[in-house]
């Protein structure tokens, strides 16, 4: 009988596993310095002493995570990251909504890890062992019915965790109710974890062995990524926005690893690191602005007291810091050259274009189907930053609490600047980073990186750009002849934030160009005093969540009938439990012996 | 000396950029039997500006003041990715641009730079993914040729053309009826020198569009074939302008759809190499 843990293969510091450790320790380090500020004039003494000790904990597992090389530690360390985090959630635990949102996480991930527990099984009971190489030996001479089915487990496992459409429902509820630093982390590196466990898992342990695995994930991806952005765009909770921007964002990135493993199968491994260099380029980048974003969020949530979009306005004047911040996150986000969100999907879309060009045939007029589709996403992704960024930070506050807005401490500045830094670095560095990561990339697919002589063209004329503008400005601010005067309103003076456009219109052309999907629906109330005046209006527009109205809450109808259909069998007598008892006894026993 | 030339290729766009509008303009007054206005009208437009001063609305900050400047280095920027041929960029450079001109409309605080900013933004979405597409051909099958993949492409790209230039029947450069209006009405509250820069920004994306639909199938080093197609490409517009009235704001996602779909054709005419 050998050891279920074997000490000397516990820990794996490959480069892979120590890329991951970077991007948790660079958000950690932030989102901790953030926290300190963030947490305090709203929570004291033995709770604050609490959610941090909880905090650093939850980031320890993460680390942790990626550096075991013992399938069943990683399972043990997966379940004790999500209880953690489960905590952390829950840190409001007096409101109703932060109750619920944990329940649903913790549901849904546990069902994910259900998926993970019965795959890494699986394949003990072929290897004998958890260690990683071990498993990866027994993989390779297992049946292929058992390998398609080892590699469904694992991605509806870790696709749970990562929030791939459709199993993404508990993330825009999880992470706008969890502090903001705390959001920061989910959305920028916990659920990165479960990629790493899918690269991990699919690509190492159990080998890609048939084309259409990594069609799936593409095509799992391209749907994600539209999803989410739309969902995004039409949400005026600022944190919400952001928890579905993340979805799109997973959606992009496991795009490139579909891709990484649609190449890998058609024996171009070059190719495969290629895109596999972008889809973890873009994890990286995803974790820095989205875990800059979600500080920012909080920023504004403490500075006004609301994260509705509607109610906010002007902050650029008030919070010149966090609207900075915010501003290079979103350009970041949007792909807005030179920082680092342009340099990944740039890559992306590299990696699908010289890919088009080498896959022969009907997969190659798919690739071109992605690169449209992360074309599409890039456009709508910007008009959503556009839009959060604009009726959040510009023009007038349309509420008292924004007008009345402060700026965040210093600690919590200093949290944003240190990654707003990192998302312009990412971008300038790109080629060095790039190398880096294709070494990264090229351990994994087994092939000699692709060089990366492509992109330092382009990031001169980046140079330029910004050279050019920044000298524009200059001219500008010198200014000749500046005069401050009314905005025009077709000759009307009186205008006041009243006037502004606000996130629900921005978002309106969407609203009808996607009403095929999003379902929408109005309300309206008028409230009339005579026969020829209104005296009040109420309207209220809505989007219909298909795959929770349809998919789950049909589910949850089944699961709940199911329920009342068994409750017969609880008739309260003790002997009719105790028999019960027995007979599972007997059942068990009987499985058993079966295997 | 390598300098000196990228300064001077630079400058030579930004002087025929207005000149290509104004023969656009001139062609279409022709072909509605007016006289038309002068060729060189657009320059001298850009000179009153220039001299005029800037009036600031006053509820904007830095951003409404910076962003003209950056969608002119953007929109610059877009004639050295045609230089070094790396066209991978031009969506990501043209996003630069729109979003900083989408960010100071909303700036100004009015309810038209928020239409003008939310249909840019909403009309954008769906000519990148057929832009994309017609990148790609240009990756797999580098022209210049007459094949069917370039042709399709250039089909697509004259879609594209029509949506990012503002013209009809995607927008109207003509009226100044706020409420139809997508790009002028992001450009309402900006006057004197800032405005002459987002004219002639527009102005060179405009020459960059047409010079890359030209370079479908016309190689760029022959300058006398060079503008006979960019008078070609200005006279299609023309026809179409004048032939066509605007659509209504949610048919124009047909339209470009329709665009993206021709470029998908195309993709597959590259891919099979016909």
């Amino acid at each position: 009988m050998n050891l279920l843990i074997n000490i000397n293969s516990l820990v794996v510091l490959d480069p892979f596993a120590l890329f991951f450790l970077t991007v948790i320790l660079l958000i950690s380090f932030p989102a901790l310095v953030y926290s300190l500020g963030y947490l305090q004039p709203k929570y004291s003494g033995a709770k604050l002493l609490t959610t941090q000790l909880t905090t650093v904990a939850f980031i320890l597992s993460m680390a942790l995570l990626v550096i075991v090389g013992n399938a069943l530690v990683f399972l043990i360390v997966w379940e004790l990251m999500t209880l953690l985090s489960y905590l952390l959630i829950l840190t409001d635990s007096e409101s109703d909504a932060a109750v619920n949102a944990a329940s649903l996480y913790i549901i849904m991930t546990h069902c994910g890890t259900a998926f993970l527990t019965a795959a890494i099984f699986l394949i003990y009971r072929h290897s004998g062992s958890f260690d990683l190489p071990a498993m990866a030996a027994a993989c390779q001479t297992m049946s292929p019915l058992l390998r398609n089915t080892l590699f469904f487990f694992f991605l509806i496992g870790f696709g749970t965790k990562a929030g791939v459409v459709p199993l993404h429902l508990w993330l825009p509820y999880a992470h706008p109710q969890a502090p903001s630093h705390i959001s920061s982390l989910m959305s920028g590196v916990m659920i990165k974890t479960a990629l790493y466990g899918l690269i991990r898992f699919v690509f190492l342990v159990l080998g890609i062995s048939s084309l259409w695995w990594g069609i799936t994930v593409l095509t799992l991806g391209i749907i994600s990524a539209l999803i989410g952005i739309i969902y995004a765009l039409m949400d005026k909770q600022l944190k919400r926005l952001l928890a579905y921007s993340s979805v799109e964002n997973i959606g992009l990135i496991l795009l490139g690893i579909g891709l990484a493993m649609i190449l890998t199968r058609l024996n171009l491994p070059g190719l495969a690191a290629l895109a596999l260099t972008a889809a973890l380029y873009h994890l990286l980048n995803h974790a820095v602005f989205k875990g800059l974003l979600f500080l920012c969020a909080g920023s504004v949530q403490k500075g006004t007291g609301t994260l509705n979009l509607e109610k906010l306005g002007g902050l650029i004047k008030t919070m010149p810091w966090t609207a900075g911040f915010f501003l290079v996150g979103a350009m970041g986000i949007s792909a807005l050259p030179p920082l680092n969100g342009f340099v990944s999907e740039w890559l992306l879309l590299q990696a699908l274009f010289t890919g088009g060009q080498s896959v022969p045939g009907l997969p190659a007029l798919y690739l071109a189907l992605a690169a449209a589709a992360i074309a599409l996403t890039g456009g709508l992704t910007a008009a959503c930053f556009v839009k959060a960024f604009g009726i959040t930070f510009l023009a007038l506050p349309r509420s008292q609490e924004a007008a009345e807005a402060r700026e965040a401490p210093r600690t919590m500045i200093f949290g944003m600047a240190f990654l707003a830094a990192a998302v312009v670095c990412l971008g300038l560095l790109g080629p060095t980073v790039f190398n880096v990561l294709a070494t990264v990339a090229g351990s994994i697919c087994r092939a000699a990186p692709p060089p990366a002589a492509f992109l330092s063209s382009d990031l001169t004329i980046c140079f330029v750009l910004a050279l050019g503008s920044g000298l524009a400005i200059g001219h500008f601010s010198n200014g000749q002849k500046v005069r401050v005067g009314r905005t025009w309103a077709c000759g009307y003076y009186e205008t006041g934030s009243r006037n502004e456009y606000t996130a629900t219109a921005f978002s309106k052309p969407f609203r009808i160009a996607f009403s095929f999907f999003l379902l929408p629906f109005r309300k309206t109330e008028k409230v009339k005093d005579s026969f020829y005046h209104v005296k009040s209006f109420v309207y209220e527009t809505y989007t219909t969540k298909i795959f929770k109205e349809y998919l789950y809450d049909a589910g949850l109808g089944l699961v709940l009938r199911g329920a009342r259909f068994f409750k017969r069998a609880q008739a309260g007598s003790i002997h009719l439990y105790l028999s019960y008892i027995l007979a599972t006894l007997v059942l068990l026993a009987l499985l058993v012996r079966a295997f | 000396m390598q300098a000196l030339t990228v300064i001077l290729y630079l400058l030579l766009a930004i002087g025929l950029a207005p000149l290509l509008s104004g023969v656009i303009a001139r062609l279409k007054n022709n072909l509605r039997l007016r006289a038309g206005q002068s060729i060189l009208q657009p320059y001298r437009n850009l000179r009153k500006l220039l001299g005029k001063e800037e009036i600031v609305p006053e509820n904007s900050s830095w951003l409404f003041r910076a962003a003209p400047a950056i969608v002119f280095a953007a929109s610059l920027t877009l004639f050295l990715l045609l230089r070094t041929n790396s066209l991978l960029s031009v969506i990501f450079v043209l996003a630069l641009g729109r979003f900083f001109l989408a960010l100071a409309a909303l700036d100004a605080g009015s309810a038209f730079g928020g239409i003008g900013s939310s249909r840019e933004m909403f009309l954008a979405s769906f000519v990148e993914p057929a832009a994309c597409l017609v990148i790609l051909v240009l990756y797999l099958a580098p022209g210049p040729a007459w094949s069917v993949a370039h042709i399709l492409a250039g089909l697509a790209l004259l879609i594209v053309v029509l949506a990012e230039t503002a013209r009809q029947p995607v927008d109207n450069q003509e009226t100044h009826l706020e409420l139809t209006m997508v790009h002028e009405a992001m450009l309402l509250d900006h006057s004197g020198p800032a405005l002459a820069l987002l004219l002639l920004a527009a102005q060179i994306k405009q020459l960059f569009w047409l010079v890359l639909l030209v370079s479908l199938f016309v190689p760029l080093t022959a300058l006398l074939p060079l503008g006979a197609g960019l008078l070609a490409a200005a006279l299609v517009i023309a026809l179409i302008e004048v032939g066509i009235a605007k659509y209504r704001l949610f048919k124009v996602p047909d339209l470009l759809v329709f665009g993206s779909i021709l470029a998908l054709l195309a993709v597959a005419g590259a891919l099979l190499g016909v």
